[in-house]
């Protein structure tokens, strides 16, 4: 096409195609359905043979939900799911704490030398590759001969779980006014109560999406803890882990489709929590 | 805020402590030690002896032959040139599907495109492992890809046609995990673009090829390279999809690493190769420190 | 224990004090070489550079500068938001300097309104007052009041979000004012708003003053309205005061040539002085003009002096009617009045503001030749 074909308005032209607006690159469509599909084919399917009644996964023979109630009924596998939740709701618990002060002293604080030392610090977890990590932490366990079962796993997660948490409670910090705060003082209200009033109520969106990133992480996580975990202190996904590596059954696949299922309802969630309610942000 | 009084500094460092405190006790020192302990002799079953050798390092270039002459070898090399290749192909393979659909969502009304990077986000936090052991199912041998070959009989009994514990299985799984890394910055920097200066690019009469490849690629640049670095970087050091999907053969060099420190039991030589790993993340991420600061620097002087 | 002494032992709402500004025997507020400096070294800011003067109780103060030179600084100083560098500020002849912000008997209004978004506007309002630990009768009884003050009563159980601009300002105003502050400080409330609603406010910001008594300290850069609201008017410029007076000296009698130009339209005149009489003297232009001037401190033989003229004091007849004949050079319409260039042979043009007060009134046209007529009264020497 010439610059010349470009003037002559095309529509005005009988019999010439209407030419599309730029961004309408035909296909583009399809594309995105095609990636979509992409995304989730390989999860639904993973979830469809979690209810094949056979016991060779890829052979289809009838529907039925036995491996679930098998999945459910495994003591090995009850446990692994309960050191998961101890892990993750500890590591939360823990590492929200320390990022909530962490962000509040970095955004409220004043400018101080070390500050950009100190981000960098705090989202050093972000950067380092997790095998490397997880074998640093291994290592570092094993030379000062710290052995405190599940408590080691809690260390790592809480560690790697603090700069998820940090990020979004600092960029609601970072887009809160601070006049508000200084509104609460002018209105006699000490430091501790302009945080416990006006700080703490509007931070609390943040403090939550910190919480469910950190924990849906900790969930999440496998190599630091294939690496870090005793033999008795297996999450659920190094269990996962192991059923794959004795060979592939429906079982493995109800108890992943557990977990799958219980990520995506923990990221909804989030995600509704944190969107922005319309009129919100009228400042 | 400039004179905080004293016991505002006070409190600031007491709010701090715990976070810094806990990151550098166990992440800082951690790697610091596994520094150290890459430069010093393996026990047999685990473990060092705290001798300095340089080793492991050695290792990784030359095999020490039994009359304690060192030979050029290429083993390592491999696995190192392997990573880097299959890190490459992810971050392309990414990049090519990555922009348009990135692109197509940019483009939505507001209300669906939330939508759009919602249906995104979802798999991305969703487990890794779980969604990489979905892939063996779909390439594996007698997987959902081969039925159709083997009920029309086009493959035999015992025969497949060799998806799995590939280069190319590795390709895939990275892809797919870590796609949504590349969507989500290329659809940031999108959102952004003004689509007015692509009509006045039209308006200008550049063609369309033109107006893509002068305005829209360079608006959309910092995006681009932010998701090739967040694709590139983890697929470098992945462990679980070389693990699941390239068996024992095909190691990158998480799985060596994680080798080193289960079943060969030689933690100097895992721990180099970590320090290795670790120092191609920071090289990249210290270039891109650099590709950015020089965009904001262009940004003010404009 | 009540947590401020000031603000525990406040007068209740509506107190019937007589409400004449400006009456009250202490100063609410004395100012003494008050500076304030942002950073150190080369790129220290010195955003106050010794501020002096004195605020009366009951005072509707406004603090008038262009942007920058200093008004919320200073403002924030007062609400100890900032710690001044230097000087001293007295509250009632209390020095308040090391006074922190939620002890002062002080409030403010601020220019984005700063509501709580997550309180509604009774909770807002009560806020202060729930600070200070008063009974809880009091704080229902107090805000009830407060809100009807500023005519909000009917919204006290919405969200700040769900008021409009206006609204939320009325309501930024009534959690100032509830805890019944001896001063409040207002930094450009009016900004955010649409002009007829601000044109609204002024009037009823003026009146919720002199209801309540208490000192006003209102920040804007809009000259309009600080002579329309004001008692007192501080100019500022690049962090100094340049004068301090009511609206009228201000206007009519600006302390210096800056004060002149940022109130208003002015002429300036570069002239000699040629003689004096009295407070009158008889002044040269460059252009050769002889003319007659109000200089009280002028010397006789002083050159390079600025005289300065407002444009609608200069009045305009048939050539030759006045002190000195001029063409009109440029004219703008403006409905109510006519804004004209007159040469007069000067370095500059004569700008000359003419009201249409009869609908038959000769129009002028560019090219007109006028006599231009300067009473002496109207024509000032400036202080440089
Ligand atoms: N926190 C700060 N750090 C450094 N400089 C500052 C700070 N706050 C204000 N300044 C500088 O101090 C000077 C006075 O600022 P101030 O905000 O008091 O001006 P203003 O008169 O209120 O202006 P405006 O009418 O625009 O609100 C300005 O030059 C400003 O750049
Ligand atoms: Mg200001």
């Amino acid at each position: 096409m010439t610059a010349q074909d470009d003037i002559v308005p095309a529509a005005a032209l009988p019999g010439t195609k209407v030419r599309r607006a730029f961004g309408e690159v035909p296909g583009l469509k399809t594309l995105a359905f095609c990636f979509l599909a992409f995304l989730y084919l390989p999860i639904g399917v993973l979830v469809a043979y979690s209810f094949n009644e056979g016991n060779i996964v890829m052979v289809w023979t009838g529907f039925s939900t036995d491996w679930y109630a098998q999945a459910l009924a495994d003591a090995d596998i009850r446990k692994a799911a309960m050191n998961s939740l101890i892990v993750a709701v500890s590591a939360t618990a823990i590492s929200t704490t320390c990022a909530t002060l962490a962000a509040l002293a970095l955004a409220r604080g004043g400018a101080f030398r070390g500050k950009v030392a100190l981000l960098g610090l705090i989202s050093l977890p972000l950067m380092v590759p997790e095998i490397v990590t997880a074998v640093a932490t291994l290592v570092f366990f094993s030379s000062i001969g710290l052995r405190l079962g599940l408590g080691n796993v809690i260390i790592a997660h809480t560690t790697f779980c603090i700069p998820f948490a940090f990020m979004p409670i600092r960029a609601r910090l970072e887009g809160m006014d601070t006049t508000l705060e200084q509104a609460s003082r002018d209105l006699y209200a000490s430091d501790w109560e302009t945080f416990r009033l006006v700080t703490l109520p509007l931070l609390m969106p943040g403090v939550l999406a910190g919480a469910m990133l950190a924990f849906v992480i900790s969930m999440d996580d496998f190599i630091i803890t294939l690496m870090v975990a005793g033999a008795g202190d297996t999450t659920l996904p190094v269990y996962i882990y192991s059923m794959i590596r004795q060979g592939i059954t429906p079982e493995v696949n109800a108890v992943s489709s557990i977990l799958l299922l219980f990520s995506i309802a923990m990221v909804t969630a989030y995600w509704f929590t944190t969107r922005q309610k319309p009129g919100r942000n009228i400042h | 805020m400039a004179n905080l009084p004293e016991n505002a500094t006070l409190r600031r460092s007491l709010a701090l402590g715990p976070a810094v405190l806990i990151v550098g006790a166990f992440m800082l020192v951690p790697v610091a030690i596994m520094g150290v302990y890459s430069f010093l002799e393996a026990k047999s079953f685990g473990g060092v002896t705290w001798s300095f050798s340089g080793d492991a390092y050695v290792q990784l270039f030359y095999e020490r032959l039994l009359d304690d002459s060192l030979r050029l070898s290429s083993g390592y090399l491999i696995i190192i040139a392997r990573s880097f290749f299959l890190a490459l192909v992810a971050t392309v393979s990414c990049l090519i599907v990555g922009f348009p659909v990135a692109w197509f969502i940019a483009r939505r009304p507001l209300g669906q495109r939330n939508m759009w990077i919602l249906l995104i986000t979802i798999p991305f936090w969703t487990n890794q492992l779980v969604r990489t052991f979905a892939w063996i199912i779909i390439l594996g041998r007698n997987g959902v890809i081969e039925a159709p070959f083997r009920w029309a009989g086009l493959l035999g009994e015992g025969e497949t046609l060799g998806l799995m514990y590939s280069d190319f299985a590795i390709a895939v799984g990275l892809t797919y995990t870590f796609i949504p890394l590349m969507v989500l910055p290329i659809y940031a920097s999108l959102e952004k673009l003004d689509f007015s200066l692509v009509e006045a690019g039209a308006d200008l009469y550049s063609s369309r090829w033109e107006t893509f490849s002068r305005i829209v690629i360079p608006l959309s640049k910092p995006g681009i390279v932010a998701g090739c670095l967040l694709v590139f970087i983890p697929s470098l050091g992945a462990f679980i999809q070389p693990d699941l999907l390239g068996g024992g053969k095909k190691l990158m060099l998480g799985t060596l690493v994680q080798f080193q420190f289960s079943t060969a039991r030689n933690w100097p030589f895992g721990s180099a190769i970590a320090m290795i790993l670790l120092a191609f993340v920071i090289a990249f991420l210290m270039l891109y420190a650099r590709a950015a600061r020089g965009a904001k620097a262009m940004e003010m002087r404009r | 224990m009540p947590r401020t002494p000031e603000a525990a032992t406040v007068t209740p709402l509506h107190s019937d004090m007589p409400s004449r500004p400006g009456t009250g025997a202490a100063p609410a507020i004395v100012l003494e070489d008050v500076r304030k400096t942002y950073g150190r070294g080369a790129s220290a800011v010195q955003a106050l550079r010794g501020i002096s003067f004195e605020i009366r109780d009951n005072e509707f103060f406004t603090l008038l500068g262009p942007s920058g030179c200093g008004k919320t600084t200073l403002l924030r100083a007062l609400a100890g938001f900032e710690h001044a560098t230097g000087g001293t500020i007295r509250l009632f002849g209390q020095n308040i300097m090391d006074v922190s912000a939620h002890r002062r008997p002080v409030n403010t209004v601020f220019q984005h309104y700063a509501l709580f978004p997550h309180m509604t506007v009774a909770e807002n309002v009560a806020y202060g007052l729930r600070r200070l630990r008063r009974p809880a009768d009091e704080i229902a009884a107090a805000v009830a009041e407060t809100l009807r003050l500023v005519k909000m009563e009917t919204f006290a159980d919405r969200r700040p979000t769900q008021l409009s601009g206006g609204q939320q300002q009325r309501v930024a105003l009534a959690r100032a004012l509830a805890p019944h502050p001896k001063v409040l400080l207002l930094d450009e409330p009016l900004s955010a708003l649409d002009l007829k609603l601000r044109q609204a406010m002024r009037q009823e910001l003026k009146q919720i003053q002199a209801k309540t008594g208490i000192t006003f300290i209102f920040v804007t850069h809009d000259q309009d309205e600080a002579l329309s609201m004001s008692d007192r008017i501080a100019v500022m410029s690049d962090g100094l005061v340049q004068q301090v007076g009511t609206p009228t000296e201000i206007y009519e009698r600006p302390a210096n040539r800056f004060v002149a130009g940022f109130v208003g339209d002015a002429n300036f005149i570069k002239a000699a002085i040629m003689s004096r009489a009295n407070t009158e003297v008889t002044c040269k232009t460059i252009g050769g003009l002889e003319l007659r001037a109000d200089g009280k401190k002028a010397r006789a033989g002083q050159r390079d002096v600025t005289l300065f003229l407002r444009p609608e004091k200069v009045r305009l007849g048939a050539p030759g009617q006045g002190s000195v004949d001029g063409v009109v050079a440029t004219l703008q319409y403006l409905g109510n009045a006519c804004l004209m260039e007159v040469d007069i042979g000067e370095a500059t043009p004569l700008l000359v503001s003419e009201r249409i007060a009869d609908v038959d009134q000769p129009r002028r046209a560019a090219g007109d030749r006028v006599g231009v007529k300067l009473d002496p009264r109207s024509l000032q020497v400036l202080e440089e």
